[in-house]
């Protein structure tokens, strides 16, 4: 360029207070929560749902009359009462108490698998997708091996080998969140690769591992937040279920799934309080998640719907 | 067609390939062995001493190396013999035919059921849009989605009952030996699976067909004169059949994972009560191979349903 470029206008002159413009983190998020409340009354109501469940976890030692665990042989599978309001199980331990208790192992269970399967979903699309050539070819054979089993199937054979429990449990969920969030990821990222401000990136000599925290990942972050929140109710569901089949949280922890296990094997006259309490509760929890997660799909990206179906 | 065929049966072979091997990974390698299993499960009450254990393992075979023990598990199910019981000695694969056609059945039923259900809420749901039918319909769905299957069974257990003193037969009645007694067996499962199936089968058609519904072929269609019923079957419905064929598609694995609860639940002598049994007894041969024949299941019906789509829609083509 043999042309001299017009001096530049003053430094001081145009610095721009770009920290002044933008309103504190509290006050940015309260207004995102505002215009999400607008957009979906339904989605606001799931959200009160979770909270109150937050709430029952955090306080279940206040609000539950009874100890979860602890067993009165004087009041053995008792229809509910006043004192004990939805009733008693096969020893005699109040049903209301272990539902409230229960709360705490679904939320735990729930967002943990969904935060550590998604996040490792998430690191693992990215790579993929942005380096490409063998690493990714490889990396979608091995999701292509997770994807041929049944979730809660490859679940079961995760718990056989590593034994039930509260963190087996967590990664046997997790393992089956991985391969879709690492799908969504990756396709999200293919489209991005081609995007000129990442060629621009590419050509001032950053490098791959600067480009895809920098620039690849913060595109990817909204989608992954919905398919996390549309996982949530999956893996209430499969914590549920491996509960139920004797094979994720262990006895006598109070979990809404175990307390349904073998409830209609023992008993002559089927005891309808415990079959029909815990499994309301977990259907509201569930339903809970289904609906912010759909709100939320639409709330960020009313687009997104068909990457995500 | 043929090419799109090839291509598809091709990538299934290393997917089949990474199956076996982590199964075995994790059916050997993790836990030391399976004897390990059982031994550390059962502290006390079957004790092993060490002789035994090394006696028990050379009979098994569980003292070559890995490389050899997953050939010869590979060639062994490929001969067709998947080994017995540990505990009982029982062949498994008389295990599987005997009980395999029972979760067959219950799943095919599920998936009928899903349709006929499914398909009319959907359809209704978006050709009146927005009135009572409409939003009860919706409520529904969003209600079954959530509804855990094997809650759903077993409140329909709670209902015979408490109802009609009855519970639903335990025994293994093939369908071709008394079909009354195995429908009396098979129904309530299938609709324990089948209803949260409609539920989004329904969610899918509801969509679908309100796309449909806005194309400009339908305007075309009622435009000319053509009567409200032919519009809706011949244009709407057919070109909204695919994206439901695809959820069906999805959801089979769904089936199969939420299948093993529900028979739990139902303890119907099936497939998926089989391996729950073996699980919680630690017979490895048995979870090694039913995990393997899910994981078949599994891609087998993918590729079915990848193909169905070539089948259905001619714009798809496979790269």
């Amino acid at each position: 360029m043999a042309t001299t470029s017009p001096p530049l206008a003053e430094p001081e002159g145009i610095t721009l207070d770009i920290e002044g413009q933008r309103p504190p983190f509290i006050r940015r998020f309260s207004d995102s929560v505002v215009r999400f409340a607008q957009s979906s009354p339904i989605g606001m109501v799931a959200v009160g749902v979770w909270v109150l469940m937050f709430i029952m976890a955090v306080f279940a030692p206040i609000l539950s009359p009874f100890d979860p665990l602890e067993a009165d042989y004087g009041a053995i599978r008792a229809a509910p009462t006043t004192e004990h309001i939805l009733g008693t199980d096969q020893l005699g331990r109040d049903l209301l108490s272990r539902i409230i208790y229960g709360a705490r192992i679904t939320l735990i269970v729930s967002i943990t698998a969904v935060f550590i399967g998604d996040l490792i979903g998430f690191v693992w699309g990215i790579a993929s997708g942005y380096l490409g050539k063998r690493f990714d070819l490889i990396s979608q054979r091995v999701v292509d091996v997770l994807m041929s089993f049944p979730g809660l199937i490859l679940a079961l054979l995760l718990l056989v080998v590593l034994g039930a429990g509260l963190v087996t449990v967590i990664v046997a969920i997790s393992v089956t969140r991985i391969p879709s969030a690492t799908r969504v990821t990756r396709s999200v990222v293919l489209s991005i690769k081609e995007m000129s401000y990442v060629e621009a990136a590419k050509m001032i000599g950053a490098s791959n591992i600067r480009i895809m925290v920098r620039h690849v990942a913060p595109q990817v972050v909204a989608p992954i937040l919905v398919v996390a929140t549309l996982h949530l109710g999956g893996a209430i569901f499969a914590e549920s279920a491996l509960s139920f089949l004797g094979m994720g949280i262990p006895p006598p922890a109070p979990s809404w799934g175990n307390m349904l296990g073998g409830v209609l094997a023992a008993a002559f006259r089927p005891p309808w309080w415990l079959v029909i309490f815990p499994g309301v509760a977990i259907t509201i929890a569930i339903m809970a998640a289904n609906l912010f997660g759909d709100a939320f799909r639409d709330f960020l990206d009313p687009k997104l719907r068909q990457r995500i179906d | 067609m043929s090419k799109y065929l090839f291509n598809r049966l091709l990538i299934a072979i290393p997917t089949i390939f990474g199956v076996t091997v982590l199964i075995f990974l994790a059916m050997r390698v993790i836990p030391g062995d399976p004897l390990q299993l059982i031994v550390s499960e059962s502290d006390g009450i079957y004790v092993l001493s060490e002789e035994e254990l090394q006696a028990l393992r050379a009979s098994l075979g569980l003292d070559r190396p890995y490389h050899l023990q997953y050939m010869d598990w590979i060639a062994q199910v490929i001969s067709g013999d998947m080994g017995s019981s540990f505990w009982n000695k029982e062949p498994i694969s008389g295990m599987i035919l005997r009980r395999g056609p029972i979760s067959a059945q219950i799943a095919l039923m599920a998936v009928l059921l899903s349709w006929l259900i499914g398909v009319p809420i959907g359809m209704l749901s978006a050709m009146w849009r927005n009135t009572m039918m409409d939003h009860l319909s919706r409520v529904g769905i969003t209600v079954f989605i959530a509804v855990p299957s094997y809650w759903l069974g077993l409140l329909i257990i709670l209902f015979t009952v408490l109802v009609f003193s009855w519970r639903p037969p335990i025994t293994i009645i093939q369908l071709w030996e008394d079909p009354l007694g195995n429908l009396s067996m098979t129904v309530l499962p299938a609709m324990a699976l089948g209803l949260g199936l409609s539920a989004g089968t329904a969610r899918m058609a509801r969509s679908a067909a309100l796309e449909v519904l806005f194309e400009d072929y339908i305007r075309t269609a009622r435009s000319k004169g053509l009567r409200e019923t032919l519009v809706v079957w011949r244009h709407v419905f057919k070109n909204a059949m695919l994206p439901v064929v695809t959820t069906t598609g999805l959801a089979l694995g769904g089936l199969l994972g939420g299948a093993v609860s529900v028979e739990t639940a139902f303890a119907v002598p099936g497939l998926g009560k089989l391996l729950v049994q073996g699980m919680t007894e630690r017979d490895w041969m048995m979870i090694q191979n039913l995990v393997l024949l899910y994981g078949l299941i599994y891609v087998i019906i993918n590729l079915l349903v990848d193909l169905s789509y070539a089948f259905l829609d001619p714009r798809i083509r496979y790269e």
